[in-house]
């Protein structure tokens, strides 16, 4: 990553630098951009052609249908010039969130345990739903106390998340299990769960911690009017974190 | 090659009389070969010509201030939104494709539909769409329903823009032939408004997006036929096949193109494919075309001229460029790796003319073939039931005895339950642009920079801000008011968007129409076709909210009979400010109900009940006349709501239509939603005056028009109340919002429904019959 500066600039406004992979088909892209800009900081486009990410502090891998979900989703875009680049900035330790089709992407390219699978309804699924986070020792929860819940929409039909029993302990116990879907009164219950993934879960992160991957689109829950601002608590968690290795 | 003869079967084949055939003649100075049969054919089918409605047409309002392209000149109509912003919208229907083949029929409907938005260089934001089906007993019927929504919400989805808002309506009458109308909504600056003309002699033609195959060949005919089982089974190939994810690509590059200024002239191909697109970009620009069909991407061996004149293989755009900027399309087409080839270019003769390897295959007055098609002026006759049906009386079936579950029934009917099981299909938050989800009476969404497509590099407002809009859209139809009443039921299907837009808190700007009825030969049906535009216009007049373009859909029928006549409107406002939005459910505990409007109309000799739903469900009867619109009371009523939502008094909004009063009330109560399985349920106690002579089922399920259901503030009510005395709205406190139950006391009796079992009712409704 680039320089380190004096811990002592932690609260300092430094305007980070966000990437944004385009591939042919990605929906949510502007939308990440919206919601980068809208936390007062700068993303922009990292076309999928471009093996150069440009010096960012932290990649999103957005949502949307790469490649028209061609063979399976994210089957074909982790094969892309773009996903080499993410991969080494990943192996060196850099942020990288993918959402959606970019959690799908992720998992397909190894950088994330486990698999998507269709939703266990057979249907698309577009609501807003209930997350509880489950612990806030991670770079993309470190500003979410412990147990909070977070309202925020999903759109996918291939949303169900998969690991078998031995990859679930291991993740359970180096607590790579992130976002899990709630009632609206936290309860892990059954029918609080779109799409049939194992053990409610919507969203994980790798073993070191630096790659995220769920679901739920925070980028389309970062203000009021548009439903609900409580993706801002997954925006200001990367954000701080980043700042404050800065 | 040589083509067969032309016979006499051949021209019925195609759709066209002998008189047509005579006027082919006229205007070629000779007989056709195959291909220009075709050519014309498509062209001078109902769906592209209009060739039996156009004179009915005339009677629309297509202007304001606020128009910048009207209807009728290029592919969509588009509206001056202020601040050097516009949006282009229409509406469409695909309604004999899917009938044939649900899935793709849908799909394709809403491609066609977003391409006639991108077409005018406006990036589409969002989606609507007006759904009916037969009766959900059916099992065909549940499979076409499923097949349409998924349809939809895969190429919507897909393509990445919400599908907000919807109506979903049952009816035997659709039975076997479901009407799928699709809307879509774009935006641009005033400088980005692209129009469709191949103008510039010498100017390069271009062909963008894949390659034709034989996939709905003459589809455009198959859409101007009955519908029977016979050619319902001949014409599945005639129903086109889409690639969302191609579309989007597609779309990208066009906008892009569009930005470098290199582009003359753009059009889609839609219906009739290539033909269309080349002799109505010719007559446009008043000059001719010239294309090889060699040049022409194909993907299926031995394509004939025929074939690929006619093909309507889906996502592609004819674009005519400026000589020497023809690089670009190069460049920009090779970076979204989307096949692109010149197939020709700009003449100066006024025709059309076609050539493959070398030869001529086709040539044609181009302006001819797209504006001088024949214009008829059909017979009509006002239909015999109508003596039947004018004269019910509600004295003929005894007054509700169980209004208790009633009520439970009517939330529990398809029409008029929650329509969730659809819209939780649909993207609806793609965008970011959602600011009221479906659910409501209107959608509601947020139009900001990257709405609009990108301005020139270089422009010097490229990086200026973008002032926020908020833009409201309703699509509203009726095909039991507009069969017992085609001028009244016309008048209402517009005055009902219109106070869907009130309720929200939105002035209309626009309508966009789609017409679906049946077989214009039959005087009785085209008399409703007569009176319900003639209704429809003079509201659309009335609310100033001219039609900007749209669609008819005719010969809608299947050996069971014609379908209801069933007009749909899709309109359009806009919202001042943010803080005006409003959304239908009861906020909180304490707030007072009041209801707007006249409780009732005591002139309506059927108190409401004509055409109701209650007398559909309870009594099996599409009877009466329907409840009578009074269209100025409507926009007074709607500007005094508008008025109150500005100071700040509103706090939800819900107008009553199917269902009546008391459906609405429980709407208010059970519809908000805050998450998956997180409901928010408010209860209510309500009063209502029962005067002597009025009916209990008229006061609970009546739908006298112009009357909307309002909470406030209880500190508001004398404001409210006093405001409303001296602009002449009819305005009464009802009740008050609290509690878990909705209590109702009219006149001496009581009823009483837990907001939990309404709302089961009606949120689970369409889950419980499609999951049986």
């Amino acid at each position: 990553m680039s320089q380190s500066s004096n811990s002592n600039e932690k609260n300092a406004y430094q305007r980070l630098q966000f990437g944004v992979v385009q591939f042919p088909g990605s929906n949510s892209d502007q939308d990440c951009i919206h919601a980068v800009e809208s936390m007062g900081h700068e993303a922009r486009y990292i076309w999928h052609k471009d093996t150069d990410l440009g010096g960012v502090h932290a990649v999103l891998v957005p949502g949307g249908f790469s490649y028209g979900d061609y063979l399976r989703a994210g089957a074909i875009a982790r094969l892309s010039p773009v996903m080499h680049a993410v991969a080494q900035f990943a192996e060196a330790g850099g942020l990288v969130m993918g959402i959606c089709n970019g959690f799908q992407i992720l998992c397909e390219a190894g950088l994330l345990p486990g698999a998507l699978i269709r939703n266990r309804s057979l249907q698309f699924r577009s609501e807003f739903v209930h997350l509880k986070v489950l612990h806030d020792q991670s770079p993309f929860t470190q500003c979410t106390p412990d147990e909070t819940l977070l309202r925020i929409p999903i759109a996918h039909g291939e949303g169900c998340y998969y690991a078998d029993e031995k990859t679930l302990a291991e993740m359970e116990n180096n607590r790579q299990i992130l976002w899990k879907y709630a009632t609206s009164s936290g309860d892990l219950e059954e029918h609080a769960n779109p799409n049939g993934s194992v053990q409610q879960i919507a969203g994980v992160c790798s073993r070191e911690g630096n790659v995220a991957g769920l679901m739920p689109h925070p980028e389309r829950a970062c203000q009021q009017i548009i439903g609900s601002d409580d993706g801002q608590h997954v925006f200001k968690s990367i954000i701080e974190h980043l700042t404050q290795t800065h | 090659m040589s083509e067969p003869a032309i016979t006499p079967e051949l021209i019925q084949q195609h759709n066209l009389s002998e008189e047509e055939y005579q006027l082919i003649l006229e205007q070629l100075g000779r007989e056709p070969n195959l291909t220009e049969l075709g050519i014309f054919s498509v062209m001078w089918s109902e769906h592209c010509s209009y060739k039996n409605t156009r004179p009915l047409l005339k009677g629309f309002p297509t202007r304001s201030p606020k128009v910048l392209v009207p209807a009728g000149e290029e592919n969509a109509g588009v509206i001056d939104i202020g601040d050097g912003l516009a949006i282009a919208f229409k509406i469409e229907s695909h309604n004999h494709p899917s009938a044939v083949e649900p899935f793709q029929g849908a799909a394709t409907g809403v491609g066609g539909i977003i391409r006639d938005i991108f077409t005018m260089g406006a990036r589409p934001v969002c989606a609507v769409n007006s759904l009916r089906f037969g009766s959900l007993k059916s099992p065909e019927v549940r499979r076409l329903f499923k097949g349409v929504v998924a349809g939809i919400g895969h190429y919507g989805n897909c393509f990445g823009i919400p599908t907000v808002a919807g109506e979903v309506y049952f009816d035997e009458s659709y039975e076997g032939n479901p009407l799928v109308n699709a809307f879509c909504l774009g935006v641009l600056r005033h400088e980005q408004i692209a129009r469709g003309a191949a103008k510039g002699v010498g100017n390069p033609v271009f062909y963008v997006g894949p390659a034709t195959g034989r996939d709905g060949l003459a589809g455009a005919a198959f859409a101007s036929q009955d519908l029977t089982e016979e050619s319902a089974q001949q014409q599945r190939g005639a129903v086109q096949v889409g690639d969302p994810f191609m579309e989007k690509l597609c779309m990208e590059a066009c906008l892009e193109l569009l930005a470098t200024g290199a582009v003359a002239g753009i059009q889609d191909m839609g219906a009739a494919g290539l033909t269309c697109s080349t002799c109505e970009t010719a007559a446009r620009g008043g000059t001719g075309i010239e294309i090889e069909l060699d040049q022409v991407p194909q993907r299926a061996p031995d394509m004939t001229p025929y074939e690929i004149m006619l093909s309507e293989s889906q996502e592609r755009m004819l674009i005519i460029v400026h000589k020497g900027r023809e690089d670009e399309v190069k460049r920009i087409f090779d970076k979204w790796d989307l096949p692109w080839a010149e197939i020709g270019f700009v003449a100066d003769h006024g025709r059309m003319i076609v050539k493959n390897h070398g030869q001529v295959v086709a040539d044609l007055p181009a302006a001819k073939l797209a504006d001088e098609a024949p214009v008829y002026h059909r017979d009509s006759n006002e239909p015999e039931y109508l003596k039947g049906t004018r004269s019910w009386r509600p004295e003929q079936i005894p007054d509700v005895s169980d209004a208790s579950s009633t009520l439970m029934q009517l939330l529990e009917s398809p029409s008029i339950a929650s329509k969730n099981w659809v819209y939780r299909q649909y993207d609806y938050t793609v965008r970011n642009g959602t600011v009221i989800q479906p659910g409501s009476d209107a959608a509601v969404i947020r139009l900001k920079k990257d709405s609009l497509p990108e301005l020139p590099e270089g422009a010097p407002n490229r990086s200026a801000e973008v002032v926020e809009k908020y833009v409201a859209m309703s699509v509203d139809g009726n095909g039991s008011y507009v069969y017992l009443d085609p001028y009244e039921g016309g008048k209402i299907v517009v005055a009902e968007a219109a106070r869907n837009l009130a309720c929200s808190g939105a002035v209309p700007l626009g309508t966009t129409d789609n017409l679906n009825f049946g077989n214009p030969h039959h005087p009785e049906l085209f008399w409703q076709l007569k009176e319900a535009v003639r209704g429809l216009a003079e509201a659309c007049h009335h609310f100033e909210a001219p039609v900007t373009g749209g669609n008819v859909s005719l010969y809608n029928q299947n050996p069971k009979g014609a379908i209801d006549p069933t007009p749909t409107v899709a309109m359009v406002g806009l919202i001042e400010d943010a803080s005006h939005i409003t959304t239908q459910w009861f906020k909180q505990e304490g707030d007072l109900i009041l209801l707007l409007g006249k409780p009732l109309d005591t002139e309506d000799p059927c108190q409401g009940l004509g055409g109701s739903a209650y007398l559909q469900l309870t009594h099996q009867l599409k009877t009466g006349l329907p409840p009578r619109c009074d269209l100025d009371a409507e926009k007074q009523l709607h500007d005094a709501l508008r008025g109150w939502m500005a100071q700040g008094i509103i706090q939800s909004a819900h107008d009553c239509s199917e269902g009546g009063l008391a459906v609405t009330l429980a709407e208010c109560c059970i519809s908000g939603e805050k998450a998956r399985h997180t409901p928010h349920l408010m209860g209510a106690s309500i009063q209502l005056e029962k005067p002597e002579g009025l009916r209990l089922d008229a006061l609970l399920f009546g739908e006298s028009q112009a009357r909307i259901v309002v909470s406030i503030p209880p500190n508001f009510e004398g404001k409210l109340l006093g405001q409303a005395k001296i602009l002449g709205i009819s305005a009464q406190v009802i009740g008050t919002v609290g509690g878990e139950t909705l209590s109702v006391q009219a006149g001496d009796q009581h009823f009483s429904w837990t907001t939990q079992s309404m709302h089961d009712a009606w949120f689970h409704s369409i889950d419980r019959i499609m999951d049986a």
